[in-house]
């Protein structure tokens, strides 16, 4: 397959040019951080860092660390560095796990972030020909914003639907052929539901490619979602902290996803020390921000754990890969002592047939924590003998068991009667109060 | 031959029944027979409706988990052992039940008993040969 870039000298660019590339801007960044924004300045003062000491990407690792902690403390506006009046947009997250992140961006930083997708939308098959469904939500979070902007340089005819109202993306999708569906892959899925039930097979589907991303999903719901909207599905990844997604993106190999180095270099380390980690180890990806202006984070803790990758790629890109994050320290439930992913939860279920429709209930009784996994069941799984959906679960149980070394309780239930968001799926609730 | 049954997955949970039957009753859709099988999280709810067509599509669009099965009726009289003797005819026929409910007819001196079996064709003939009457679904419906 012919291969085609967005900017193809950076995407393809010899290592030791990118690395410094990288050299060369980090020094000016740690300059301008060090210059305009007190909270960092202070903790580099605190760790005895001057910003003459980092002359390349050698001492990235002699920089302090941000974490989501300092984002909150800073908020609103401790971790800007240009003034106001440069700045041209906010962006935030949700604030599910606390307090809002507020980022700022100068146009330049919004120019940088939309090459970022465009840059994804291209290497997803993405062309001027394409209509590109924009099914993200639009507003302060950072997903519709971001693909817009970047199927807007590519030169999609952009359909900016934003999530929800299923029935009109459905509509629009088919009278106006979209060709790239862009959205959370719970989404994707929802709606390849939705268009099974009201009778299109996949060939009826105009899409060709997904670009999904902003929440955690596994291998299985990718083949899931391929075969229903008949479509190739390519991860795209990024956080409101460091602009966005497109800070990495998949290619046409799926094994993994290109970061975008020239603007964002990547680390391993290793969560309880800290410690850099070489290249094919597993830890939490930490990024540096080279190019933006107004929120230029260095050394910010993603809390995603996963593995970088310099293998050669038949993409052609010389873009360093990050693998799928395996999941979030924070995402990561610790029941009765053993270290839960609900992506464990959902590779269980599409491998024993079931849609990953699910949702971990955790809370504690008489001292030990209670585990139970709600499933939804299709009207094919369904039987009008109770001894059969007694087996049902005890067999998806003993499969959690398995891949997880713990026992939880399954409890089979009703198609669409787990709360799901049109945007990002809830999976857990956990009830347990231990303070 | 076969009656069509009717079976809803419920939570186990206060006014889900109410809520199926409250379905049907606005619908104009009459119950002859009801049977509930419940564990502690989920109950699954066994009718016989005069209309299954119409109550599969007005509980499907509630978004009810449905299936609709066959199962083998039977006539037998209203006074005792005559339950015994139906069942004592599948038994030596080898046919295993999985479950059955039985209900009254309002005019006549019989019981009517719907039986969920693996093999109906199986169950029917050995029932039929044993000098039982089976009932159809347009017998439950002049009830």
């Amino acid at each position: 397959m012919a291969q085609n870039y967005y900017q193809k000298e950076i995407e393809t660019m010899s290592l030791p040019e990118m690395q410094n590339l990288q050299s060369e801007k980090l020094v000016k960044q740690v300059r301008h951080v060090y210059e305009n924004v007190p909270y960092y300045k202070k903790l580099m003062d605190e760790k005895g860092v001057k910003p003459e000491d980092i002359k390349g990407i050698h001492d990235l690792h002699k920089l302090p660390f941000l974490t989501k902690t300092d984002l909150r403390d800073a908020y609103p506006y401790g971790l800007l560095a240009k003034p106001l009046e440069d700045c041209v947009r906010i962006q935030s997250t949700s604030g599910t796990t606390g307090r809002r992140v507020v980022a700022f961006y100068t146009q330049n930083d919004v120019d940088l972030w939309e090459d970022c997708c465009a840059r994804a939308i291209v290497a997803a098959g993405g062309s001027s020909k394409d209509v590109c469904q924009v099914a993200y939500g639009y507003g302060l979070f950072t997903g519709g914003p971001g693909l817009n902007g970047g199927s807007h340089k590519v030169g999609c005819l952009t359909l900016p639907m934003s999530s929800g109202n299923t029935e009109r993306q459905i509509q629009f999708m088919t009278d106006l052929n979209a060709t790239i569906l862009c959205c959370t892959p719970s989404y994707a899925a929802y709606i390849g539901e939705t268009l099974k039930e009201q009778g299109y097979k996949p060939e009826d589907i105009p899409l060709k490619a997904g670009i999904f991303g902003a929440e955690p999903w596994t291998e299985e719901m990718r083949r899931s979602i391929e075969e229903t909207l008949g479509i190739k599905a390519y991860d795209i990844y990024g956080l409101t902290e460091t602009s966005g997604p497109g800070v990495a993106f998949e290619c046409s190999e799926q094994t993994g996803m290109h970061i975008n180095e020239d603007h964002f270099i990547a680390e391993i380390i290793d969560p309880d020390t800290g410690e850099v980690l070489p290249e094919g180890e597993k830890g939490e990806l930490v990024f540096t921000a080279l190019d933006k202006e107004a929120f230029p984070l260095l050394r910010y803790r993603t809390r995603d754990i996963c593995v970088l990758s310099r293998k050669k790629c038949s993409c052609g890109r010389t873009l360093i890969k990050m693998a799928k994050p395996m999941g979030r320290t924070d995402d990561m439930l610790i029941i009765r002592g053993v270290n839960v992913f609900p992506s464990q939860i959902e590779t269980v279920l599409l491998n024993e047939g079931y849609q990953p429709n699910y949702q971990i209930v955790v809370d504690r009784a008489n001292n030990t924590d209670t585990f139970e996994v709600n499933v939804e069941m299709s009207p094919e799984q369904f039987t009008d003998k109770v001894s059969d959906v007694l087996a049902m679960e005890k067999m998806l149980a003993n499969a959690m068991k398995t891949m997880l070394g713990i026992n939880p309780t399954v409890h089979l239930v009703a198609p669409k009667t787990i709360a799901r968001s049109e945007g990002k799926a809830v999976r857990v609730i956990d009830k347990r109060k231990l303070i | 031959m076969a009656i069509k049954q009717l079976t809803v997955f419920v939570p186990n949970r206060k006014g889900t029944i109410v809520a199926v039957t409250d379905i049907l009753a606005k619908n104009s859709i009459n119950i002859r027979a009801l049977s509930i099988a419940e564990t502690e999280d989920f109950g699954i709810l066994r009718l016989i409706v005069n209309d299954e067509k119409a109550a599969e599509k007005v509980l499907n669009d509630q978004g009810y988990l449905i299936k609709v099965v066959d199962i083998v009726g039977v006539k037998i009289g209203d006074e005792p052992g005559k339950l015994t003797a139906a069942l004592d005819v599948l038994d030596k026929a080898d046919i295993n039940v999985e479950y059955l409910y039985a209900f009254m007819a309002r005019t006549e001196k019989h019981a009517y008993v719907v039986l969920r079996v693996e093999d109906n064709e199986a169950a029917e003939t050995a029932l039929t040969k044993a000098g039982f009457k089976l009932i159809t679904a347009a017998d439950v419906n002049k009830l």
